[in-house]
């Protein structure tokens, strides 16, 4: 945000903060070591917690105030905050004027929404709304953290820049424990971003259409013109395979077959190719589309090399044993692969490649040699020069006088519902997320026995299974306009009346993203996980049967064990 | 909080007791009734629940008052309720002895087989109660079920219940919606069968304590005990009270602090720190709030002093409290009582509500009174604020040190009933008058509880350096063959080291204690190898098990005991004595608190004053 692709606070200043809110996140089953710290904060230093999530969540469940909003509605509740900051004088005069710029078109903006004209939307009280922008805004620290909830939604980034909003509006940036925060949900996907691997980007977020002059300085290090305009991100590929205008991929490590939305329509695009190549370290569903699959060394203990989480820390990653037979170093694949294309880029090893890309963004990452890295056990960046200690939080430059570098500008949100609507066919609105013991589509968690698999659930409210006449474990049949599944049901009282929920860790058995729309984010390309209209019903005869058939040939193997 | 609530659900009575501790519920999330449409989008929680984990121990009590017995359902319920993990409610619930977490009879006396009554009647109690009604709870073979049938009653054995004085001594409890507590003394067999059985209803509470001295015109604490009323604040004002408070609040905080410093006022409770440097140290805390704990947990066998205090003279104690407060700025001030004292806790509550409805207590201040629930370990300072806090009694780690982080982590003054009963006659005359009673550095007067082989069981109360010899004249004595003084964690003396002033000066180079105040005398007849027994199955049973040397030297210290009484030695009683040692030894050294640290004091006593355990050569 203001330019850095990356949040703006380290893991620790989370312990100093007065209020957090944590917003359409469940950090304590999805970000459990983010949420170690935030722990502490909580039990020694009082840190008062707000969890915005329509489930009430384990998260939910240690916040002082939870406020269950009804899907899709965070802009009109972080409006009607920043309406009620703005009503009662809490806004931070000081900042707005000297780091921000749009205040007055924001301010005009969000007078529609009062506490008391969303309550409708949102489903919260006024008072508790008006409770949470006064607690944010009269915090001596506050911070805005948050996951999928806000960003797997068809209007992803306005849900993103309402947040920020409140942190400008607050002076809530840019200072130690005060900031805004996205949770990275893997472990290395903020050092994929710092690396370029982002069609938008050049290594360190140098901007490939707004920054001429890194393009030419890249391209000239790397001996290629580099092409002014954007690449195409997932969603924009997919469509672009769909239409014919695409027809090869190369998928390193990622297995759209079962994590992307409507997992049917993929699987068709992917069949569709001329030709597919998966680089693997397991033979996921993607991989067994594919013409060929690279089998790959697993890097975080079988290869050298850095990972970034969520703080910016660069750390390092070191060989700690040989990989199986067969499995190459990922830098070896991609460097053979160019020799068979006819580049000889040679065999770099991992240090070689981090030297070259420190070049490439030396305002980013000069400082950080390996030397250091190891010395200083990780650094935060930007770290510009060997001298530079690393950054804990970014934009400080906003609250220098004169102010360093551009305005943080508001941006203007408007509520918008999500996609879908539920309607007398489909009643229920589905929304997906996560659990504690799996990762995402099971592939390194689904093949060990843990007594915390319950494999895959429909978890529905009390009442809605009272009215559905379903118990604890009953079958069910969930569809959508896309597509059905069969799962067990599992009563939460978590969960209100109409709302679902459901992950997508175990797609082999119930392949939840059948279920799920495509409809996506332009800006940012990330498909509506968080809603979808479906149907339930209990499972006929004929399907328990088929079902019981899968169960006995083991075909169901986390079933089993409910 | 990360909880993961039990299936049972609670009956209406439990959940009717427990409301009536907490409060009703405040929404669905707080155990109401789903359905509310502000309860499907908003709940409040954290801070404000986990606040509330210190009314854990309380929740239990009603429950145990209510059923006889902790079920799932309304453990499960409590939990719901102040967002306790079940497991570690569980915990909770199991460490106290006096509450159950299987089905239990809603009628059940315990009965005292501890040091002072084991001799005295309780053996004979004990076979009536087996003849007649089964065997006690605690011995019912691994499985068994009790009958549950609400007209019956169950018995068990339990330690000292602090009522040595009128030996043997029982407590009966039934639960029910008015559930009923009374400490009974002389118990007879057949009145111990009538209480079991329900033939024999409860008797009132109307036990008035020996009060040997009473109207000695030389008392000093004891003074108002069996004189003036004490359920009335009108009596206590009229015979004085409250006077001792006014005088403190024109004096300042800091001039009562001196006084008490210069009275050389030192804690009764058995560590001897003193008492104005304490709260000097929590007066200049710059953490708030401050608060003072007033230990009435008094468990060690052969001690009644505080019961007899908080039943005669509740208001003193609510006197003092108020000084003490004043004079190191805490805002509340907690009373812990033990469970076993029903009355005390009436009669302190009594006293507590009186003053404030008096309009006495300054603004923002006020007393709680917390029960404990069986557990000797809570007389340990910092195991007694564990257990406020709605935990296990398990001591912490010192320091940090309670005058800078106590109960709730706040700078907290802890002291005993007895301690803080002294600072009525500190300042009502000066520090320097009351350090003029007593010898050297022991001041002023100290309360001794004198049971067992004498003629005149009780409470008394003699200047600091009085001889031992002339305390036991003055309780009469026949024919003595030993002295437990200081209590389980004290010492053995023999019939011919009577000689000795009292003092701690004196008792420290006499490699004794005066500890608690207990001077337990055993006649010339009595089983002493079977009391050491019982003294060291008390300290196994009742160490929290939390460091090593104590879980297991505890065991270890009994099993080479019985090994030696019953003749069945590992290698001859010589190798038993030096296993003894080193287990003692290691006990001391390396326990984390008092109770693995004194666990081998009056064993060692027995061994090498007594010589009970004589190598046969």
């Amino acid at each position: 945000m203001f330019g850095a692709g990356g949040g703006t606070n380290s893991y620790e200043e989370v312990e100093d903060a007065d209020v957090v809110f944590l917003w359409g996140s469940n950090a304590r089953e999805a970000h459990p070591i983010w949420f170690h710290h935030l722990l502490k904060g909580i039990r020694h230093n009082d840190t008062r917690l707000y969890v915005m999530d329509p489930r009430r969540t384990s998260s939910a469940k240690w916040a002082d105030v939870w406020l269950g909003l009804r899907v899709g509605s965070d802009i009109a509740l972080a409006n009607a905050i920043a309406h009620e900051i703005i009503a009662a004088g809490l806004t931070h005069p000081g900042f707005i004027a000297n780091a921000t710029e749009g205040f007055d078109a924001y301010k005009a903006a969000v007078q529609a929404y009062s506490p008391e004209a969303v309550e409708e939307t949102t489903g919260i009280p006024a008072d508790v709304i008006r409770e949470a922008a006064h607690a944010f805004a009269t915090a001596k620290r506050a911070m805005i953290c948050w996951t999928l909830g806000i960003t797997e939604h068809h209007n992803a980034v306005d849900n993103v820049l309402s947040l920020i909003n409140l942190c400008l509006l607050t002076g809530h940036v840019g200072r130690w424990g005060s900031g805004c925060n996205p949770l990275r949900g893997q472990n290395n996907v903020q050092g994929g971003g710092d690396m370029g691997a982002i069609p938008n980007k050049l290594p360190g977020f140098q901007d490939i259409e707004q920054d001429p002059e890194a393009r030419e300085r890249i391209g000239k290090l790397w001996g290629v013109e580099i092409q002014p305009t954007y690449g195409k991100n997932l969603t924009q590929m997919l469509h672009a395979m769909e239409h014919g205008d695409m027809k090869g991929l190369f998928v390193i490590g990622e297995n759209p077959v079962q994590s992307d939305a409507d997992g049917n329509r993929v699987e068709r695009i992917l069949n569709g190719l001329e030709h597919l190549v998966v680089q693997e370290i397991f033979l996921t569903k993607t991989a067994q589309l594919a013409d060929v699959v690279f089998p790959a060394a697993a890097t975080w203990c079988e290869g050298d090399g850095t990972v970034t989480n969520s703080e910016r820390r660069v750390q390092r990653v070191r060989k700690a044993r040989s990989a199986p037979e067969g499995a190459r170093d990922e830098l070896w694949i991609i460097s053979e692969l160019a020799r068979r294309l006819g580049h000889d880029w040679t065999t770099p090893t991992a240090e070689e490649v981090w030297n070259e890309f420190r070049v490439a963004a030396p305002a980013f990452a000069g400082g950080m040699s390996y030397a250091r890295l190891e010395e200083l056990g990780g650094i935060q960046w930007p770290c510009p020069d060997e001298s530079h200690p690393g950054t804990p939080f970014l934009h400080e430059r906003l609250w220098q006088q004169p102010r360093g570098g551009r305005a943080a500008p508001f941006s203007i949100a408007q509520n918008e519902a999500p996609s879908e609507r539920r309607d007398a066919t489909y009643p229920y609105l589905l929304t997906t997320g996560r659990r504690l013991e799996s990762y995402n589509t099971g592939v390194q968690t689904s093949g060990y026995r843990s007594p915390l698999h319950w494999g895959e659930s429909l978890d529905i409210s009390p009442e809605d299974a009272r009215v559905l006449q379903i118990a604890d474990g009953d079958i069910v049949r969930i569809s959508s306009r896309r597509g059905t599944v069969l799962a067990p049901a599992f009563i939460d009282k978590a969960l209100r009346e109409k709302l679902l929920f459901m992950t997508l860790h175990f797609p082999d058995e119930v392949s939840t993203n059948v279920l799920t729309t495509d409809v996506f984010d332009p800006k940012s390309g990330t498909s509506e996980f968080k809603a979808c209209a479906v149907r339930v019903d209990r499972a006929t005869a004929a399907e328990l049967a088929e079902r019981a058939e899968l169960v006995e040939r083991g075909a169901l193997q986390h079933a089993e064990h409910q | 909080m990360d909880i993961k609530l039990l299936d049972a659900t609670p009956t209406a009575a439990e959940r009717a007791a427990v409301d009536a501790v907490l409060g009703a519920p405040m929404n669905a999330w707080d155990g109401g009734a789903r359905g509310s449409a502000r309860d499907a989008h908003t709940a409040p929680g954290g801070k404000s629940v986990r606040d509330r984990r210190n009314e854990l121990i309380p929740a239990l009590h009603a429950l145990q008052g209510r059923v006889g017995w902790i079920s799932e359902g309304g453990l499960g319920y409590v939990c719901e309720r102040l967002g306790v993990p079940p497991a570690d409610a569980w915990g909770v619930a199991t460490f106290y002895a006096l509450f159950a977490t299987t089905p239990r009879p809603q009628r059940v006396l315990h009965v005292c087989d501890d040091v002072g009554c084991r001799n005295r009647g309780t053996r004979e109690i004990e076979h009536a109660l087996e003849s007649a009604c089964g065997r006690s709870v605690r011995e019912a073979p691994a499985g068994s079920q009790v009958v549950l049938d609400e007209r019956d009653g169950a018995w068990m054995h339990s330690p000292c219940l602090g009522l040595c004085d009128a030996a043997p001594a029982a407590l009966l409890t039934i639960a029910g919606e008015t559930p009923v507590e009374r400490l009974l003394g002389h118990v007879t067999p057949q009145q111990a069968v009538g209480l079991v059985t329900g033939s024999d209803s409860a008797p009132a509470d109307s036990h008035v304590p020996e009060l040997p001295q009473n109207g000695d015109p030389s008392l000093v604490l004891l003074k108002r005990c069996g004189v003036v009323d004490p359920t009335s604040l009108e009596a206590y004002r009229t015979a004085g009270g409250f006077t001792a408070l006014a005088k403190a609040r024109a004096m300042g905080a800091e001039a009562v602090i001196a006084e008490v410093s210069a009275a050389k006022l030192v804690g009764r409770g058995g560590a001897a720190f003193p008492t104005g440097r304490k709260w000097e140290a929590v007066r200049t805390q710059a953490a708030s709030p401050h608060y003072l704990v007033c230990n009435a947990d008094e468990s060690e066998p052969g001690t009644f002093k505080d019961r007899v205090l908080l039943t005669q003279d509740p208001f003193a104690l609510v006197e003092s409290l108020m000084i003490a407060s004043f004079a190191t700025g805490a805002s509340r001030a907690y009373v812990y009582i033990r469970a076993e004292y029903p009355l005390a806790a009436d009669r302190m509550a009594n006293a507590i509500q009186q003053t404030r409805d008096a309009g006495l207590f300054a603004a923002g201040f006020d007393i709680e009174i917390r029960r404990g629930a069986g557990a000797y370990i809570c007389g340990e300072e910092t195991a007694l604020f564990e257990s406020i806090e709605g935990k296990r009694g398990e001591p912490r780690s010192k320091p940090p040190f309670p005058v800078e982080v106590g109960l709730f982590g706040k700078p907290t003054v802890v002291n005993n009933v007895e301690t803080l009963l002294n600072v009525l006659p500190i300042v009502l005359e000066g520090g320097a008058r009351y350090a003029s009673t007593g010898s050297g550095n022991s001041t002023g007067t100290r309360l001794f509880c004198l049971s067992g082989a004498v003629a005149r069981p009780g409470v008394y109360e003699v200047p600091m350096g009085t001889n031992l010899r002339d305390l036991l004249a003055m309780a009469g004595t026949d024919s003595v063959s030993a002295i437990l003084l200081g209590g389980a964690a004290g010492t053995f003396l023999r019939a011919d080291e009577i000689d000795l002033p009292l003092t701690l000066e004196a008792s420290r180079a006499a490699n004794t204690t005066l500890g608690s105040g207990v001077v337990m005398v055993f006649a010339d007849h009595a089983d002493l190898r079977d009391v050491v027994l019982r003294i060291a199955g008390f300290f196994r049973d009742e160490s929290c098990g939390q460091c090593v040397p104590c879980r297991v030297g505890t065991v270890r210290q009994e099993e080479a005991l019985h090994r030696i009484v019953k003749g069945a030695t590992l290698g001859g009683t010589g190798r038993e004595l030096v296993l003894l040692e080193e287990v003692g030894v290691a006990m001391r050294d390396a326990s984390i608190c008092g109770l693995g640290q004194t666990a081998y004091s009056a064993v060692e006593s027995a061994i090498k004053r007594l010589r009970l355990f004589e190598v046969v050569s």
